[in-house]
């Protein structure tokens, strides 16, 4: 007998005895209808609520926001932030169609490199797939659009995160996935990142970073 | 005694009948003072937690039938111990099949029981006690009455209307003393590692006067204070709420 | 696989006289607790989402078996492998094969107790393959050949001049003259060191907090970033999980995951939590080509459907090792195998067998602050109560202890000889306490005057004395 099927007989013969076909039923019926646990009201509220409750989150998990009104400044913002933090103005993104589509050439001198991250890169940018309110949370999807690896190997990670995108619970997030793949159906990787890598793992003491980035730095677009 | 009068049955705890008799007359005293009339069983013994926490299921068992047997017929049980009282009140009716009549009866006493404070708070709505008694008090929870049976307030409330105790939180003062029936017999050294944290607790109050609201906590705690010196005073809640200051603390002399 | 569970009352002594490890646990300690306060208090919806997390895992192992093959099916669906593992070593076997094909000669590893069940590191090692952990706790006590004194701090027991010996020691192209004195310097050099290894690992091995049935996914949870190197950059990657970390869907793993973080840190939501789905997909340019998953039972199955089944709802989140006294006064390493505390001491014997590890569910006061505090409301008392039974039904306790207590428990069912007996006993030790009020010494009670003093009776018991007050 296969390990499978011996551990798969040993649960059933160690479970209560029930219709199998009703257990069937109620394992698909809830698989199908995945519906929603209780979600804390933290997050729950207008745009701005959502708005004011991640950026708070975000800070106190050692990120940054900011808030703009144009996507089309995010070059220019980008800019500013590398300058700022010491980087050099390369960044390093995925095939994003929005980031795309940026007129980079606002960002003065900022080069832009296109595919996934490699050791050497020190900032790259990511388009959020959504951000969650309640507890500060970016979530990105892989793929040629947004590499996983861009979340990891730079010093510097930049999101950009329309404020359409800004949903108050990880369940927003979840129904906006379902809906554009399909019931059942994931990415190979989904990442839900909250601010810059840590450690305690000594003495129970915070420091930033440990393997992945230094600085996550999230432009909201209104 | 008033027509109404709850009869209550007092269960003693096996360590309040050996070693401090004056535990059980203050326990008394408050009860009768709210009103009460209290009775004595004679045929209880212990509550058997130590047979049930050592997995003797079946001497637990015979102990407990015992138990519920002496108190048939009480309107309340009550004892100065969560620990007993967390025994009677949650573990009986764990002990026996759900559906038979020693369950049955196991969920009657259980329904009946109460720790001391809570007892006089909860059920006797008592709001304070007319009592003297000197001490810059701090206040030990023991496990099973906090956790168990959820007392925290009660016995803060109470020692607050006495005439001379003022009370000061100690840190962690809800955290095990180590004491855990035959645990600090059989790991002593964990145990008294537990003791010395407690220790330095109690002492950074300030306080003179330890209470507590189970006597294995506090034989422990004052087998210790007393071992390395201290001159902290160590009491049951019920004598100090009882006003017995005559009675020498627990550990010292006459 | 080490017994030092055994041997617990050895590894007691040791662990109290270990000034290092004391000072490493009392600053610690309440810092965990701390943090998971301000956590709960934060969220008003936290025991609510207690109760559901763990109304999910009751459901998933009332079905497991249901659960387990649509989760299967699913991984299979998205082009992942599935490897049953009955046994460490059906799971180690699953794990050197994969390697082997992959020719994988240095493996990086994500934090991950399934491997230290199995032993994976002395496996893979033995034939010829180098496991490196990245989690900075484990990479520590790699170096130092220890297992984690902790489910999520491994080094909780280590404070930083130990580290720094470590590094000296074993990271030869470190200038002497390099300060390493401050916790950031030692994270740095961690970093630096590991990077190169993420870079060449050919196989990337982590664990999984949870797994999903609806999607295939499986969940791992970290905060340094480390897991997610180790899974994206090699060519294959290996979950690690056992069966019962299966959750239905998306939704049930986001409300443990709601509490899962507050428990163990006291961070609302740890830093990464990730979800993976199978190997690279066309078009991706980055991740895993390869992705398997190691189904572990190891005794679990044991479990199920006995009164321990409750058990197998751990999270692993260490908040009952945080608030555990009796943890915290002698760590982790005294409970001498791979989980320690109070969930260690309840899953322990049933991983390796009561008669392995006999102390564990004794050493326990029952005082019910890990019940208070576990997130998926797994009554640990009344496990370790369970496993007591056990051992007297066995025999496995002491025989002082048997013949004590049984003497004790034949006379306390005869109310009558009882009076007797205290009355004798209480005079008796009055007596001897000579009007001080205390005993340093007790015939038979060595164990509770070893450090404290013996309060002694007042002389007369009170059911004498009510008697007496009656007449
Ligand atoms: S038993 Fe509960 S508190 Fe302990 S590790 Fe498991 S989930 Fe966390």
């Amino acid at each position: 007998m296969s390990a499978r099927e011996t551990i798969l007989g040993r649960v059933r013969a160690k479970l209560p005895k029930g219709p199998e076909g009703a257990r069937r039923e109620a394992v698909e019926l809830h698989m199908a209808q995945h519906p929603r646990n209780l979600i804390p009201a933290r997050g729950q509220g207008d745009i701005d609520h959502r708005i004011r409750v991640f950026t708070e989150m975000m800070l106190a998990v050692g990120g940054t926001v900011e808030i703009i009104d144009d996507i089309n400044e995010v070059p220019h913002h980008v800019a500013v932030y590398l300058r700022d933090g010491n980087l050099p103005a390369v960044v390093r993104r995925g095939s994003d169609p929005l980031l795309a589509k940026l007129p980079w050439h606002r960002g003065g001198t900022l080069e832009v490199t296109e595919g996934p991250a490699v050791d050497a890169d020190r900032a790259s940018i990511s388009h959020a797939f959504a951000g969650v309110a309640e507890s500060g949370t970016i979530v990105q999807i892989s793929g040629p659009e947004n590499p996983t690896t861009l979340n990891f190997l730079p010093e510097a990670h930049i999101v950009v995160l329309e404020s359409a995108a800004l949903f108050a619970s990880y369940e927003e997030a979840w129904s906006k996935l379902r809906n554009s793949m399909g019931e059942g159906n994931m990415p190979r990787t989904v990442n839900m990142i909250s601010g810059p890598s840590r450690t305690a793992d000594i003495e129970q003491t915070i420091v930033r970073p440990a393997h992945g980035p230094k600085n996550m730095h999230v432009i909201i677009v209104r | 005694m008033p027509e109404n009068s709850p009869r209550v049955g007092l269960f003693v705890t096996c360590l309040v009948d050996m070693f401090r008799p004056s535990v059980g007359f203050a326990a008394v005293k408050l009860l009768e003072d709210a009103g009460c009339t209290v009775e004595v069983p004679e045929a209880q013994t212990c509550c058997g937690q130590p047979a049930y926490n050592s997995g003797d299921t079946a001497s637990a068992r015979a102990i407990a039938l015992n138990v519920i047997a002496a108190f048939k017929g009480y309107d309340y049980v009550v004892a100065p111990s969560g620990s007993c009282g967390g025994m009677m009140v949650k573990h009986y009716p764990e002990l026996f099949e759900p559906g038979s009549t020693d369950h049955e009866e196991a969920l009657d006493l259980s329904r009946r029981t109460h720790e001391l404070t809570s007892f006089l708070t909860r059920v006797l709505k008592v709001e304070k006690v007319v009592a003297q008694f000197p001490a810059r008090a701090t206040y030990h929870d023991s496990c099973s009455g906090l956790r168990e049976l959820g007392i925290r307030n009660e016995p803060r409330k109470l020692l607050a209307s006495v005439e001379g105790v003022s009370l000061r939180e100690m840190t962690d003062s809800e955290v095990c003393c180590g004491f855990g029936g035959t645990f600090c017999v059989k790991y002593p050294g964990i145990s008294d590692k537990m003791l010395e944290k407690k220790l330095r607790h109690i002492e950074a109050t300030g306080a003179d006067t330890l209470i507590a609201g189970d006597l294995g906590c506090l034989m422990n705690m004052a087998g210790k204070l007393k071992r390395v010196g201290s001159a902290i005073k160590v009491r049951h809640v019920a004598e100090v709420l009882a006003g017995d200051y005559g009675t020498p603390p627990i550990a010292e002399a006459e | 696989m080490d017994l030092g569970a055994a041997n617990f009352k050895d590894n007691v002594g040791k662990a109290l006289a270990d000034d290092k490890l004391q000072n490493a646990m009392t600053e610690t300690g309440p810092r965990f607790i701390y943090k998971r306060t301000k956590a709960r208090e934060a969220l008003p919806e936290f025991d609510q989402l207690r109760d559901q997390a763990r109304d999910i895992k009751d459901h998933v192992l009332d079905h497991l078996d249901i659960y387990l093959e649509t989760y299967e099916a699913k991984v299979k669906a998205t082009g992942g492998y599935v490897h049953w593992a009955e046994t460490p070593d059906d799971a180690r076997a699953a794990v050197l094969d994969i390697c082997r094909k992959a020719n994988a000669r240095m493996v990086t590893k994500g934090k991950s107790m399934i491997s230290e069940e199995i032993d994976l590191n002395q496996h893979l090692e033995a034939n010829g393959i180098t496991p490196v952990e990245t989690d900075l706790g484990e990479y520590i006590i790699q170096l130092r050949n220890e297992r984690p004194s902790h489910i999520i701090a491994p080094a909780v027991h280590l404070t930083r001049d130990q580290v720094e010996a470590d590094f000296r020691r074993v990271h030869t192209h470190l200038d002497p003259k390099r300060d390493l004195t401050e916790i950031p310097a030692l994270v740095e050099e961690a970093r630096a060191v590991l990077r190169q290894k993420y870079l060449t690992a050919d196989v990337g091995i982590t664990g999984a907090n949870f797994l999903i049935a609806e999607t295939g996914t499986s969940i791992i949870v970290t905060n340094e970033g480390n897991g997610d190197l180790t899974q994206t950059l090699p060519k294959v990657h290996i979950v690690l999980a056992s069966i019962e970390k299966l959750v239905p869907t998306l939704e049930d793993a986001t409300t443990i995951l709601r509490v899962l973080a507050r428990s163990a840190t006291g961070q609302d939501f740890s830093n990464y939590t990730t979800f993976s789905t199978g190997g690279r997909r066309p078009g991706d340019p980055d991740g895993p080509v390869e992705y398997h998953v190691i189904l572990l039972d190891n005794g679990r199955t044991n479990v199920l459907g006995t009164e321990f089944q409750d058990m197998l709802r751990c999270i692993r989140c260490g908040a009952c090792l945080n608030h555990c006294p009796v943890y915290n006064a002698v760590g982790g390493h005294a409970y001498g195998w791979v989980y320690p505390g109070p969930i260690g001491s309840v899953v322990t014997p049933a991983l390796i067998g009561i008669e392995n590890a006999k102390h564990l569910p004794n050493a326990s006061t029952f005082c019910g602050r890990c019940e208070e505090v576990c997130p998926m409301r797994i009554p640990i008392p009344k496990m370790l109560r369970h496993w007591r039974e056990k051992e007297f039904e066995r025999h496995l306790q002491p025989t002082s202890m048997r013949w004590g207590l049984g003497l004790w428990a034949w006379m306390a069912k005869r109310p009558k000889l009882y009076r007797k007996a205290t009355a004798l006993a209480a005079r008796v030790l009055a007596n001897q306490a000579f009007g001080k009020g205390r005993l340093k010494k007790v015939p038979l009670a060595s164990g509770w005057t070893e450090f404290r003093d013996m309060p002694a009776p007042q002389g007369k018991t009170f059911h004498q004395l009510w008697k007496e007050r009656r007449s």
